[in-house]
């Protein structure tokens, strides 16, 4: 089937089999920061935005994308450095493989949500796998992160 | 000192947190060819026919290799230093299947689609055997696991492979029987735990392919790339000079990638195709033929006085190596060695074991390494002998922990040259509020809430066995290069030698560019696993600086034409402060890269012949549903002794993670086969690793020991933090419920079903 994917600003037109998953077409775009981490859609690490809104990418079909808009974490690498740095400063990215994804997420959760508690931060991300940290980096780097947007904007 | 015991930042976290491609599976080549593995239906069979010729006609299928194609030389894929403990007991593909999933076919082709359906037509005629699936009837089976005559054993371990065993062993200090005949309580308990899945976010994967010279170049997501570099020379039957191991940013190992699991398949059909070829394992394949932990029986009789002085400690381990023995032999060790000598009080403790094959999934190593299965054991058993007498389970282990000063007996005789498990309990207490909180309190809405403790240890490295090396060249214009050969792996090794380094050469981490690991470039580590880098390694680092401090020191009184004796180093400039004569450190390295000079570096390796412990107390306060069972961890607790913390965030996060694996452990995960001996568990929806709904607050202090042959007076992390959860929770729950739960994992159906019959 022919498509075309808007990805990162830059339209693709090109003919894809039907099943092609859209993790699968973005890897093969350049897009390495989405990760495959598991076969069962469990794990968070290919989140990214389509049409502004977070989806696993490792359960949409490229097809399901024509004509649509992604974003991955090489789209915004302005976010991601803002947010990454609260994040390395607690040593909460490790080995960074569900880092991609993971800030993904928590970039979505910054515009849908306006001043998220724990208890809504914590649900927001919980599709969000991480092996090495415990979480507990993870949410302290959010938490710095808000409030250091707090102070950013009056 | 600057940087050593400070908050540092990752040298590589800004490009992992902005996504860029440093990983494995990011850098394949793209004409690299898809390698996919038939894998075997059944846990125990025979290839009896093998037909490949329909499959070789789909499009794009470059070729397919079967038993019949492969060296016939028997190895092992443990990442250990030779000749290793784990016996050589496998072939790259075997006619012989010893548990499903086994490789039965090795297919490569230039799309993944195309190897799919390449795999669909392989036609295979198993003879199907009965599989060996019930580890505690393995030893003396009819069954064999392992009947072909060129089984080898490199080491005397024990293994005999006509009665199933893959090791035994067996010490005793004092008198066990003698000494538990006095006691006045004596306590028999077995403790069961499953095999565990370290699920790394990463699966195993790698790359490989012929350089210009015709080398084998192999890129992959290992802890062991000099030990990758021999494995792959044993299995392929080509020197090791032929092979070079590169291994980029590793997206977790925790022990499971200290084996080569998915390396030999790439190496194997780039040496026959010349072709560049990668593999990359499913979730799938990760779960059902990675290198999981050890599952474990452990039978415990412990002695204690009436007034809870632990006398001694009788351990039985029996512990399932699976189809093949990659570090069955050595994790056995930890059993006994890394829970007994918790006790400092022992006057006798002896210690048997046996690991047997099976036809489940081979072992491997999993952060802890046995010390996490005997840990489990002899702290829930002394937990049992603290609520028989009646005691705080704290009070017991105050007088009875290891104190500096002793001799180790259980320890191979080593010294407890520093420890500071005593303000570690304290430390502990104070922050759980343990005397308010113990044992038990009930909620308004029927719940629970109980505390548990347990302590732990580790090594750090293996003594007499680990060693690594570290280079550190001046380059022109005054910066250093730090080569290391041990592997970041996530843990931040690269970083943290980078303060060591920066700190003994007085100058700023920017000035530091590290590098690892590349087997024709990096100086020889033994790899990073046993808790061995930051101990052993960052001794590497220390003594190579301090050769590097002298050849600076002599260049630059040799430009200013004083005695080097006459001078000093501070980082910027050597000088002479009787005369007030200096030269800086760029002009010594622009000089040293001048002809007629010669280029500073420095290289020493380290190997200690001792390995201190790391210790720690672990507090789990649980919210228990009674009519549930449901145990949730609200708050966990841990006091560690790493020695001086290097970086104190790494540190922090290493501890948090290793809590959060445990209450995994301990509450969910799980590794259960299908009577035909299949793999249940094999994905994420099955093996259920915690989320961050699943933990709840995890509270990290460090009351620090000076570890005198540690760098820095530090000691070891990264396995130690993983112990304590599942006695320390398993003990809550006996606060909560006047139940001890002695098999791995504790589940809500347990624990209602346990109330239920109470």
């Amino acid at each position: 089937m022919k498509i075309t994917v808007t990805i990162n600003g830059q339209a693709y037109t090109e003919e894809v089999s039907p099943d092609l998953l859209l993790l699968d077409f973005l890897r093969a775009h350049g897009c390495y920061s989405v990760k495959r981490g598991c076969d069962t859609s469990n794990c968070g690490l290919c989140t990214v935005h389509l049409e502004g809104k977070p989806v696993l990418s490792c359960s949409v079909l490229a097809v399901r994308a024509d004509k649509k808009h992604v974003i991955t974490l090489e789209g915004l690498q302005t976010e991601a450095a803002e947010f990454g740095a609260f994040l390395a400063d607690e040593g909460g990215e490790q080995c960074g493989f569900c880092s991609p994804g993971f800030i993904m997420n928590v970039l979505a959760m910054v515009r849908e949500l306006e001043h998220p508690t724990e208890a809504e931060i914590q649900a927001y991300l919980a599709g969000n796998l991480c092996r090495c940290t415990g979480y507990q980096s993870q949410l302290r780097a959010v938490r710095k992160y808000l409030a250091w947007k707090q102070e950013g904007t009056p | 000192m600057s940087y050593v015991n400070s908050r540092v930042r990752k040298k590589d976290a800004m490009s992992l947190v902005t996504g860029k491609p440093v990983y494995t599976g990011d850098q394949i080549p793209k004409n690299a060819l898809v390698v996919k593995l038939l894998r075997s239906p059944h846990a125990n069979a025979m290839i009896q026919d093998i037909q490949t010729a329909a499959a070789r006609k789909i499009p794009g299928v470059a070729a397919i290799f079967t038993w019949q194609d492969v060296p016939q030389s028997r190895f092992t894929t443990a990442g250990q230093t030779y000749p290793e403990p784990s016996p050589y007991d496998r072939l790259i593909l075997d006619r012989h299947l010893r548990c499903a999933g086994d490789p039965v076919a090795i297919i490569a082709a230039e799309s993944e689609a195309a190897a799919e359906k390449a795999a669909r037509l392989v036609t295979v005629r198993y003879q199907v055997l009965e599989p060996l699936l019930d580890f505690t009837k393995a030893k003396d089976n009819p069954i064999l696991v392992h009947p072909e005559k060129n089984f080898r054993s490199l080491v005397p371990v024990g293994a005999d492979s006509a009665r199933n065993l893959c090791s035994t062993d067996h010490f005793e200090v004092g008198d066990v029987e003698e000494v538990l005949s006095r006691c006045p309580v004596v306590l028999e308990r077995t403790y069961n735990t499953t095999a565990n899945n370290q699920a790394m976010m990463e699966t195993f994967r790698t790359f490989s392919y012929l350089d210009e010279y015709g080398r084998l170049n192999v890129v992959s997501s290992t802890q062991i790339p000099f030990h990758v570099r021999r494995i792959l020379s044993n299995a392929l039957e080509i020197p090791r000079s032929r092979i070079r191991v590169v291994k980029p940013r590793i997206g977790g190992g925790f022990g499971a990638k200290q084996s080569a699991v998915s390396e030999v398949f790439p190496a194997f059909v780039t040496l026959k195709t010349g072709r560049p070829a990668y593999i990359i394992f499913s979730r799938q394949e990760s779960m059902t033929n990675g290198s999981p932990r050890h599952q474990m029986r452990l039978q415990v009789r412990i002695g204690a006085d009436r007034q809870g002085f632990i006398q001694a400690i009788d351990l039985y381990a029996l512990s399932n190596a699976g189809a093949y023995g990659d570090h069955g032999p050595t994790t056995i060790g930890l059993v006994a060695h890394k829970s007994l000598s918790l006790y400092g009080s022992l006057k006798a403790a002896r210690f048997n074991c046996d690991v047997v094959y099976t036809n489940t999934m081979g072992g491997g190593a999993y952060r802890g390494y046995g010390a996490t299965q005997g840990i489990f054991a002899v702290e829930s058993a002394v937990n049992e002998v603290a609520a028989v007498l009646g005691m705080d389970p704290c009070r017991i282990r105050e007088q009875n922990m290891v104190a500096q000063g002793q001799i180790m007996a259980t320890y191979y005789n080593e010294p407890c040259s520093s420890c500071a498990l005593d303000r570690c309990m304290a430390k502990a207490k104070e922050m759980m509020g343990w005397e308010e909180k113990y044992p038990a309190r009930t909620l308004e809405n029927g719940h629970i809430r109980s505390v548990g403790v347990a302590m732990a240890m580790q090594g750090s490295g293996i003594s007499g066995v680990d060693i690594g090396s570290v280079e550190i060249r001046l380059e022109d214009g005054g910066f250093y290069t730090l080569l290391l050969g041990c592997t970041d792996m996530g843990t931040g090794c690269d970083t943290i030698l980078s303060q060591m380094a920066a700190d003994c050469l007085d100058c700023s981490m920017d000035a530091i560019a590290v590098r690892g690991v590349d087997t024709d470039q990096s100086p020889y580590d033994t790899g990073s696993y046993a808790s061995s880098t930051t101990y052993v390694t960052g001794m590497a680092v220390v003594k190579t600086c301090q050769s590097l401090r002298q050849k600076i020191l002599e260049a630059g009184a040799e430009m200013l034409g004083v005695p080097a004796q006459a001078t000093e180093f501070d980082g910027r400039r050597v000088f002479c402060p009787s005369s007030g004569q200096e030269v800086t450190l760029s002009a010594i390295a622009n000089a040293s890269v001048e002809g007629g000079r010669s280029c500073i570096s420095a290289s020493e390796s380290h190997s200690s012949p001792t390995s201190p412990p790391p210790f720690m107390v672990g507090m789990a306060e649980i919210d228990l549903d009674p009519e549930t069972g449901k145990v949730d961890v609200v708050d966990y607790v841990a006091a560690v002794d790493c020695g001086t913390v290097i970086n104190r965030n790494l540190a922090t996060v290493q501890t948090e993670g290793g809590i959060a694996q445990g209450i995994g452990m301990t509450l969910h995960e799980d590794i259960s086969y299908s009577p035909s001996g299949r793999m249940q568990n094999n994905s994420f929806l099955q093996y259920k690793i915690p989320t961050r709904l699943d933990i709840g607050k995890i509270r990290v202090a460090f009351e620090s020991s000076y570890e005198p042959t540690g760098p820095f007076g530090a000691k070891s992390i990264g396995e130690l933090v993983i112990n304590t959860p599942a006695p320390a929770i398993a003990n809550a729950i006996a606060n909560a419920t006047g139940i001890f739960f002695r098999d791995l994992p504790i589940r809500p159906e347990d624990v209602a079903l346990g109330l239920g019959k109470k």
